[in-house]
C-alpha cells in the first residue's frame, strides 16, 4: 500500500487499554461513546459485555481487555465505548481511555514485536513508533470476532 | 416506461393469473359446466401469449397458442373436459411457469423442450385449431344458446358448415335455418362487444415494492419504541398536557402500526389458491379420490409469514392426501365415503391465527409410532410407557421420525414433519397433532400475525428483566409460600411442580442463566410460574417478578451472540434499556427439561452401554402403597402406566374392573394383596376423589390393572434382593435410593388374586 506514495498516511483513533496504546482506522470508527447504561447477557461469551441501545440500535459490546486477555478492568474504571462500523453491523468496543486521533505514515508500519502476547500479536496488524509510545494498530474484523472455543463454551 | 419494466410487470402479472389458472382449472374439471371459469381461462391464457408476441418470447407463444386453441374448442362446446385434458392444461400452465420463472432469471425462455406437450395439446383437440382472433371475448355460439335457447347441437352444426367451407358467419347460418331471430344475433353481438370492455375490473389498487414496506414498518417498530418510552417519561412528570398529548401519540402510533401492518398482510387464500390442484395431482398420483374444502380464505398474515407457512402447509396437505386419506376401497370397507375430505381451517384468536388441517382418513396409529420411536431411539422404553396418546402422535415431529414404510412419489422425499415443525417455530408458531383412529388426523398451527412487533410478558430474574414471546405463554401460576413448599416436589432429582394432575418440570430462571445454584434453591416466599410450550412439552419457568405484558420489537442479536440458543433476540424497553426476549425451546434444551432427538438417542446409547456392563442392573418402578409402603416392580413388567377417575371402576361379580382400550380389565388392589413392610392400618392412601394410579401388565394379550397409590420414580439401580420372612406377594427386599424397598412378586400376586388370568397366561406361554 505504501509503495503508491510516500505521502500516504492514514488516521487513528487511539485509546488506552491497561496502560498499552491502541489504534483503530479512524474511518471504520463510527463513534466514541461514554460509558453507557449495559444489559449483561447471561450465557454469553466472557468477552461480551452486554448489550446496549445505540439511539434504538441494538448493539453488542466487546471488552477489549478481556479480548485481548488483558488483565481485567478494574471495576471502578468505567470503560468508553468505541462503535465501529464492522462487516456484520455496528459493535462497540470497551476502552479505558480514548487517546488523541493520530495520523501516520503507512511506511512506518512494522511488524509486531516478538515479545507481544500471542493474543495481541493475532489481533494487530502492527505497530507504529510514536515518539513517546508504541501504537499497536488492531484490526477491527478480527477484533469483533468472537474466538470459535468462545462460541463453543457458550453453547454448553 | 423501458422494456425491462414492461418485462416485469408481464411477470407479476403473469404469476398472479397463473396461480388462478391452476384455481380455475381443477374448479372446472369439478364443474364443467362453469362457463365463467372456462372464459376467464381463456382471457388468461390468450393475454399470456399476446403478451409473448409482443415481448418477442416466440416458444412460450407456440405453447399458449396450441393451449389455446385446445380451450378454445372446450370453449365452443366442440370437446367435453376429460382428466386427461386438464391434466395437459395443468402441464401447460406449469411450463408456462417455468419458462416465466426462466425469464425472470437471465431474460431468457430457457432450453427446455415443449414438443411432446405441445403434440399432446394438438391430439387432444382431434381437430385441427380454427383460428383464434376472437378468444377474449364468450363465442357468439356460446351467447346464443344462453340467451335465445338455441341447442347446442344446432351451433355445432352450423360451426360444422363453416369448416367444410362455408363462409358466411355463424349467425347468418343460424338465421337462415330460422334457428334464431336476426334480432337476437343483433343481441349477441351487443353482448359480446361488451363483455370485452367489462374484461377486468377498475384497478382501484396501486403496486408498491415490498422493500418500501419493510422500511415503512421498521420506522413503525422504532416509532413503537419512542412511543413506548414517551409514555413511561409522561408517568414520571405527571404533567397534564403532557399526558395528554402522549395519550394521543399513543393512539395515533397504534392506529399507524396497525395501518402499516395491514399493508404487509395478505389473505391466506393467497396460498391455499393452489392446494385444490395439489390435492388433485397427489390424489390422482395414489388413486384416492379427495375433495379439499376451506374455511376462513380471507384470514390475513403478514406477508412474510405466509411466505414461511407456505412450505410446511404444502407437506401437510400433500401428506393428507397421501398417508391420512384412505384408498377407495379401504374406505368404503370402513363404511365412509368413497370420497375423501381434508380440511382448512384458518382463524383469528388472541392476536396469532390458528390453522387446521383435518383429514376423514385413517388416523395415526399410535402403537405403531410407539414401537418406531423405540425402535429408532427417540424415546427411552419409560417414556414411551408413560406418554398419552396424544404425546405419542407427536413424535412424528422428531426429527428423524418417518411413517411412510415405503418412499412414495409424493412425500416421504426427506422433507419431514420435523421440517414442518422447525420451520413454523422459525417464526414463533407452534404445531402440533391430533389423531382420532378410524376419524381422522388434524393438525393444528397457532401462527403470530407478525413478526417485527409481539405482544411478551416481562419478567425478571436476578436484576435483569426479559420478554417472553405471548404465544409461547400458557399460564402463570402464583404460588404462596407455603404452598410453594408443598406442591413443589423433587422426582428423579429434578423439581416439579403438580399442576392439575400433571408433572409440570420447572426451570429457575437465574439457574438458568447460569447463576450460583444456591441462590435459587435457597428461596423461601411466594413462587411464580410462567407456564411456557416448547415443542410438545410443557414446563414452568420459575421468575422474581411478572411484570406487564407490552408490545415489544424483536431484534436479532449480533453474531457474537448467536451461539446463545437461551435467547430470541433482544427488544428495547420504555425505559430506552436492552431486555432479553427469551426462547422457550432453547431454554428448556438448555435445562434439560426437553431434549434434542440427539441427546435423547445418546442417552439410550449409553443406557444399552450400562446395561452390558453391569449385569445386575434392571429398571424398576417404585410406586407407594398405603401411606408409606414402598414397592418396586421391574419396568420391563409394566406395560402401560394409566389413571382412571374413580367412578369409571365397575363390578364384574366380586371383581372390580374398568374398560380399557375396549376390554374389560380387571383390577387388582395391591395393599390388600401384599404384605408389604411399613403398612399400618391406616386406611386408604390417597385421597378418595384423586384418580386411580394404575399399572397395566399384559401377557398373553390380556391384561390386568394393579392399583397403587402413588408412582413415585423410575430408577436404574444395581439391586440385590434380599429375602426378609416369607410374605405374600413380595418377591423380597431391596435397597432402592437407599431406602428398603419390597419387590412385587407380580405371577405370585396374580396367581393368587386372578387365578383365571394366571392360568390364561400360563396356557398361552
Amino acid at each position: 500500500m505504501g509503495e503508491h506514495s510516500m505521502t500516504s498516511a492514514h488516521q487513528f483513533c487511539t485509546f488506552y487499554l491497561d496502560q498499552l496504546l491502541f489504534g483503530l482506522e479512524l474511518k471504520g470508527v463510527q463513534e466514541v461513546m461514554r460509558s453507557l447504561e449495559m444489559t449483561h447477557v447471561p450465557l454469553a461469551p466472557a468477552v461480551v459485555s452486554g448489550l446496549i441501545n445505540l439511539r434504538g440500535q441494538i448493539v453488542t459490546a466487546i471488552d477489549l481487555r478481556r479480548r485481548l486477555e488483558l488483565q481485567v478492568r478494574p471495576a471502578e474504571l468505567l470503560p468508553m465505548n468505541v462503535v465501529v462500523r464492522s462487516n456484520e453491523g455496528a459493535v462497540s468496543l470497551l476502552v479505558d481511555k480514548i487517546g488523541d486521533v493520530v495520523e501516520v505514515e503507512d511506511s512506518s508500519l512494522e511488524p509486531a514485536p516478538e515479545m507481544l502476547p500471542p493474543s495481541i500479536r493475532s489481533m494487530i496488524r502492527g505497530v507504529h513508533k510514536l515518539e513517546d509510545k508504541l501504537l499497536h494498530v488492531l484490526d477491527t474484523e478480527r477484533a469483533c470476532e468472537i474466538a470459535e472455543t468462545d462460541l463453543v463454551s457458550a453453547n454448553e | 416506461m423501458s422494456e425491462s419494466d414492461i418485462v416485469k410487470d408481464f411477470l407479476i402479472e403473469s404469476h398472479e393469473n397463473l396461480d388462478r389458472l391452476d384455481r380455475e382449472l381443477v374448479e372446472l374439471e369439478k364443474n364443467p359446466a362453469n362457463k365463467g371459469a372456462l372464459a376467464s381461462i381463456f382471457r388468461t391464457i390468450h393475454t399470456i401469449k399476446g403478451t409473448c408476441g409482443f415481448l418477442g418470447f416466440n416458444k412460450l407463444e407456440k405453447l399458449t397458442h396450441v393451449g389455446e386453441n385446445l380451450l378454445s374448442r372446450l370453449r365452443d362446446g366442440a370437446l367435453t373436459l376429460t382428466p386427461e385434458i386438464t391434466t395437459a392444461l395443468l402441464d401447460t400452465v406449469d411450463a408456462v411457469r417455468q419458462m416465466l420463472e426462466h425469464i425472470e432469471r437471465d431474460g431468457s425462455e430457457g432450453e427446455r423442450n415443449d414438443g411432446p406437450l405441445i403434440d399432446t395439446l394438438t391430439t387432444l383437440q382431434q381437430v385441427p385449431a380454427t383460428q383464434a382472433s376472437e378468444q377474449t371475448r364468450p363465442s357468439i355460439g356460446e351467447i346464443l344458446m344462453e340467451r335465445a335457447g338455441v341447442s347446442q347441437e344446432v351451433i355445432l352444426q352450423a360451426a360444422e358448415k363453416q369448416k367444410k367451407g362455408d363462409p358466411r358467419h355463424l349467425g347468418e347460418i343460424l338465421v337462415e335455418q330460422k334457428a334464431v331471430r336476426p334480432s337476437d344475433v343483433v343481441e349477441a353481438l351487443r353482448i359480446q362487444q361488451s363483455s370485452r370492455a367489462s374484461g377486468g375490473v377498475l384497478d382501484s389498487s396501486v403496486r408498491v415494492d415490498v422493500h418500501l414496506l419493510d422500511k415503512l414498518m421498521n420506522l413503525v417498530g422504532e416509532l413503537v419504541l419512542a412511543r413506548n418510552q414517551v409514555l413511561q417519561y409522561g408517568k414520571k412528570i405527571k404533567d397534564r398536557n403532557f399526558m395528554a398529548a402522549s395519550q394521543r401519540l399513543n393512539l395515533i402510533t397504534t392506529e399507524l402500526q396497525e395501518g402499516v401492518m395491514k399493508t404487509r398482510m395478505q389473505p391466506i387464500g393467497n396460498i391455499w389458491g393452489q392446494f385444490p390442484r395439489t390435492v388433485r395431482d397427489v390424489a390422482l398420483a395414489c388413486g384416492k379420490q379427495v375433495v379439499i374444502e376451506m374455511e376462513g380464505k380471507e384470514t390475513e398474515l403478514d406477508k412474510t409469514i405466509i411466505e414461511a407457512i407456505k412450505d410446511p402447509l404444502t407437506h401437510l396437505v400433500r401428506n393428507s392426501v397421501d398417508h391420512g386419506i384412505e384408498s377407495p376401497e379401504a374406505r368404503a370397507r370402513a363404511g365412509k365415503d368413497a370420497t375423501g375430505r381434508v380440511m382448512l381451517r384458518a382463524s383469528h384468536e388472541g392476536g396469532q391465527v390458528h390453522i387446521e388441517i383435518c383429514d376423514d382418513g385413517a388416523g395415526l396409529d399410535s402403537e405403531r409410532i410407539r414401537q418406531k420411536a423405540l425402535g429408532k431411539g427417540l424415546v427411552s422404553a419409560e417414556q414411551a410407557i408413560r406418554m398419552t396418546d396424544r404425546d405419542i402422535v407427536n413424535l412424528i415431529f422428531m426429527p428423524g421420525f418417518s411413517t411412510a414404510e415405503k418412499v412414495s412419489k409424493v412425500s416421504g422425499r426427506g422433507v419431514g414433519m420435523d421440517v414442518v415443525r422447525t420451520n413454523i417455530e422459525k417464526i414463533g408458531g407452534t404445531v402440533d397433532v391430533q389423531s382420532r383412529p378410524g376419524l381422522g388426523t388434524t393438525v393444528h398451527m397457532r401462527i403470530p400475525l407478525t413478526l417485527a412487533i409481539i405482544p411478551a410478558l416481562i419478567v425478571t430474574g436476578g436484576s435483569e428483566r426479559y420478554a417472553i414471546p405471548q404465544v409461547c405463554l400458557l399460564e402463570l401460576v402464583h404460588l404462596e409460600a407455603e404452598q410453594a413448599a408443598s406442591r413443589i416436589e423433587r422426582v428423579h432429582g429434578a423439581l416439579v411442580h403438580r399442576l392439575r394432575g400433571r408433572l409440570l418440570p420447572l426451570v429457575f430462571l437465574e439457574q438458568a442463566l447460569g447463576a450460583e445454584q444456591s441462590r435459587a434453591a435457597d428461596r423461601k416466599g411466594a413462587v411464580n410460574i410462567v407456564v411456557l410450550q416448547a415443542n410438545d412439552q410443557q414446563f414452568g419457568l420459575v421468575v422474581d417478578e411478572i411484570k406487564d405484558t407490552e408490545e415489544i420489537v424483536v431484534k436479532p442479536l449480533g453474531r457474537q451472540l448467536k451461539g446463545v440458543s437461551a435467547f430470541a433476540g433482544a427488544t428495547i424497553m420504555g425505559d430506552g434499556k436492552v431486555a432479553l426476549i427469551l426462547d422457550p425451546v432453547g431454554l428448556a434444551q438448555r435445562a434439560r427439561v426437553i431434549g434434542g432427538a440427539a441427546q435423547r438417542i445418546v442417552k439410550e446409547q449409553e443406557r444399552t452401554a450400562e446395561e452390558k456392563a453391569g449385569g445386575n442392573r434392571q429398571t424398576l418402578l417404585l410406586f407407594q402403597i398405603g401411606q408409606s409402603g414402598r414397592m418396586a416392580v421391574p419396568l420391563s413388567l409394566v406395560a402401560r402406566l394409566e389413571e382412571f377417575p374413580r367412578s369409571a371402576v365397575e363390578r364384574s361379580g366380586s371383581q372390580q374392573v374398568v374398560q380399557y382400550r375396549g376390554r374389560i380389565m380387571p383390577l387388582v388392589n395391591i395393599s390388600a394383596a401384599v404384605e408389604v413392610s411399613g403398612l399400618a392400618e391406616e386406611g386408604a392412601g390417597s385421597p378418595a376423589h384423586s384418580p386411580l394410579q394404575v399399572l397395566v401388565h399384559s401377557e398373553s394379550g390380556r391384561s390386568v390393572g394393579l392399583v397403587v397409590d402413588r408412582i413415585l420414580d423410575i430408577v436404574e439401580e444395581e439391586i440385590l434382593v434380599e429375602k426378609v420372612g416369607q410374605r405374600r406377594g413380595v418377591l423380597g427386599s431391596a435397597v432402592v435410593q437407599k431406602r428398603v424397598t419390597d419387590l412385587l412378586d407380580i405371577h405370585e400376586l396374580l396367581r393368587l388374586t386372578q387365578p383365571g388370568f394366571a392360568r390364561a397366561a400360563a396356557a398361552g406361554d
